[in-house]
């Protein structure tokens, strides 16, 4: 479970330090599905960066899962990164020199997972991702949709709780976005709690519940009346 | 993370820049080869020296007129040492009985001329002792007489008979050394130089009559050959005391041992080495920059793998020592490299000088190996920290170089 409250995040840049998160109030249950949207330079960036302890924040207090995470060294937060929560990039971000079995096995490996344990791990997420004959591809042989379904394989294969999508789809055309938006609902079906920041009304109105920024501040924070519109099948191109 | 990952991690990012990865490890591969072949040289000299030496018996004790070393207080009264003579050496060799032989010694420069050639020689007066003392070898004719300390004959080195009689025999014929003329009896063996004094370059007449040439009454040096090395030690102080004993008293000899001149040269040719070998090392340090340089130029340029690693879960300490192992390795490779190119050169040396023993000191091998890896963490350091140090965030944000 995530407790935000309070949450501020300044820049200081030259003279005037930046005010890119307001004092956000935020809590999500596990197993949510949650859409961050708003505006450019809103904020969702930055706070999806807090949630997953890559960035700490300037005032205020996040609870992860009971846990205040401000008194936690940094060791301990590779330790939440790696284990508790799976990023999905809007640029991909898998190591060209890798193919899509290693790049997928690379948290497992900072992790200390063995070898044969890994492999097998790696195999069984390219499953789920509907990749296994692409294995031994390295990106530069895969189609931006592929690319993104192997970087989903990575973001789940540690088992994590919570899954942070920045723009998942942002880079693809709306056919293979709306693949990858299925393939990680299926994930939260599942139990997985999701968070997905996007431009995308179509993608983000799919979310059960609605978080707007803007400048800094949550301006919406709704679950929708009507069971959210989502209908089983490939997505319209909006 | 495993050795293994981390050494399989480190490598393929190597392998992604295959030209830049190739010339630091050449770097740092023509630093150590530098380094083993300089100090190959510097052992080289070293041992070509130890070597002669001892061709020279390391059984010889070497007798030489004057007291060098000063202790205690000088005398009131000081007197000018007595000679050393040819009487003192046969005394030596009456009285103390470990002593074999004995071979008195004078030397003097003088021009040595037949017919119409002449050149400057170092005249050696000697006894018949000499010649198996020195290991010298006869070319043809015979050494000096025993029992003939004032004949008129001489032996030439090889270098004197080629230049005073080319293409001649110079058996029976004579040459004259200042006023004075000696009938040639023998042609020594070329043999080179031998520790300070060109063989090939010398006449050897008998030590009575150099005295006469040169007009002295002592001699240069005695050289006193010991039945065994180990008697050495009691065989200088019977020497001291039967010298002072001959020479009212006073001690106004002075003993050397091949033991001390050898280990005189083995300490300045080992610090020569050593100098050497600091010297190679600088281009060591030079190839250990350009690995900090080539490291650094990865580190920025791979800003989003770093925060990309970061998100996974990878820590400050797994991200550093991955960038350490890289540039570890980079200069292990090269270290390996080095040594077998300064391995390979000195064969190539050895081939081309095979009388000059040019061999790697097993130390600068295992210190080439150990000095280059660690060359690659020492200016790895700084590289990998700045990695380790990179905030995920904004590394992740960077476009693509
Ligand atoms: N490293 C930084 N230094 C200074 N200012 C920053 C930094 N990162 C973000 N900001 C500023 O913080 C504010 C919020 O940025 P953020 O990236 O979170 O916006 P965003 O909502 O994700 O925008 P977009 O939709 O364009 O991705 C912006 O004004 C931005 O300029
Ligand atoms: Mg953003």
């Amino acid at each position: 479970m995530i407790e935000l409250s309070g949450i501020e995040r300044i820049y200081e840049v030259g003279a005037s330090p930046v005010r890119a998160l307001k004092g956000v109030n935020l809590t999500i249950h596990r197993g949510d599905y949650v859409s961050i949207m708003g505006p450019s330079g809103s904020g969702k960036s930055t706070l999806l960066h807090i949630l997953g302890c890559l960035d700490r924040p300037t005032a205020g207090s996040y609870r992860l899962d009971g846990r205040e995470t401000a008194d936690l060294p940094e060791v301990e937060l590779s330790r939440v990164r790696g284990h508790q929560i799976g990023f999905v990039f809007q640029f991909f971000h898998l190591v060209p020199r890798l193919t899509a079995s290693r790049n997928i096995e690379l948290p497992m490996v900072f992790a200390g997972v063995p070898v044969d344990e890994r492999r097998e791990r790696a195999g069984r997420a390219l499953e789920v991702v509907g990749l296994t004959a692409r294995a031994d591809h390295r990106p530069d042989q895969l189609s931006g949709g592929e690319q993104q379904r192997v970087a989903i394989a990575r973001a789940i294969v540690m088992d994590p709780s919570v899954l942070l999508a920045d723009e998942p789809t942002g880079n693809l055309d709306s056919r293979s976005g709306g693949e990858i938006v299925q393939l990680i609902e299926g994930m939260n079906a599942r139990g997985l709690t999701l968070i997905v920041v996007t431009h995308d009304p179509v993608i983000g109105g799919r979310a059960r519940r609605w978080v707007r920024l803007a400048d800094g501040n949550v301006v919406e924070d709704k679950v929708p009346d009507e069971s959210p519109a989502r209908p089983v099948g490939p997505l319209k191109a909006s | 993370m495993s050795p293994v990952d981390l050494a399989g991690y480190a490598a393929g990012a190597l392998r992604g820049h295959r030209l830049r990865t190739g010339l630091s490890v050449l770097g740092v591969g023509i630093g150590v080869a530098s380094v083993i072949l300089l100090t190959s040289l510097g052992e080289g000299a070293r041992r070509y020296v130890t070597g002669e030496f001892a061709t020279l018996g390391s059984n010889l004790l070497i007798i030489i007129p004057g007291k060098t070393e000063t202790q205690g207080m000088a005398p009131l009264v000081s007197t000018a040492p007595h000679d050393l003579t040819r009487e003192d050496a046969a005394a030596l060799l009456q009285r103390v009985p470990q002593i074999r032989r004995v071979a008195p010694i004078a030397v003097g420069t003088a021009a040595a001329t037949a017919g119409s050639r002449s050149r400057e020689v170092t005249v050696i007066g000697a006894t018949h002792e000499i010649l198996d003392i020195r290991h010298l070898k006869m070319a043809s004719g015979r050494f000096l007489p025993p029992d003939l300390p004032d004949a008129s004959v001489c032996v030439l080195g090889a270098r004197v008979q080629r230049e005073l009689f080319p293409d001649q025999n110079p058996l029976g014929r004579w040459i004259r050394i200042g006023d004075w003329r000696f009938r040639v009896i023998g042609v020594i063996e070329p043999r080179g130089t031998s520790i300070g004094m060109d063989l090939d370059e010398v006449v050897e007449i008998p030590v009575g009559t150099a005295l006469r040439v040169f007009n002295r009454s002592g001699l240069f040096r005695v050289l006193a050959e010991v039945g065994s090395h180990s008697d050495l030690g009691t065989v200088k102080q019977s020497v001291i005391d039967v010298l002072r004993e001959r020479h009212a008293g006073q001690e106004d000899v002075t003993l050397l041992t091949q033991d001390s001149v050898l280990e005189t040269f083995n300490q300045i040719l080992g610090v020569l080495t050593a100098a050497l070998a600091g010297i190679a090392a600088i281009s060591l340090g030079v190839a250990g920059l350009g690995i900090m340089n080539v490291m650094l130029v990865t580190v920025s340029e791979r800003g989003r793998e770093i925060g990309l690693l970061k998100a996974l879960g990878a820590t400050h300490r797994q991200v550093l020592v991955v960038f350490l192992v890289e540039a570890a390795i980079l200069s292990t490779a090269g270290g390996c490299l080095g040594l077998l190119g300064g391995l390979g050169s000195g064969r190539v040396l050895e081939h081309l000088y095979p009388d000059f023993p040019v061999q790697a000191p097993h130390w600068a091998i295992v210190a080439a190996l150990i000095v280059s890896c660690s060359v690659g963490l020492l200016f790895g350091i700084l590289p990998a920290r700045r990695a380790a140090r990179l905030n995920p965030v904004q590394a992740l944000m960077r476009r693509k170089a």
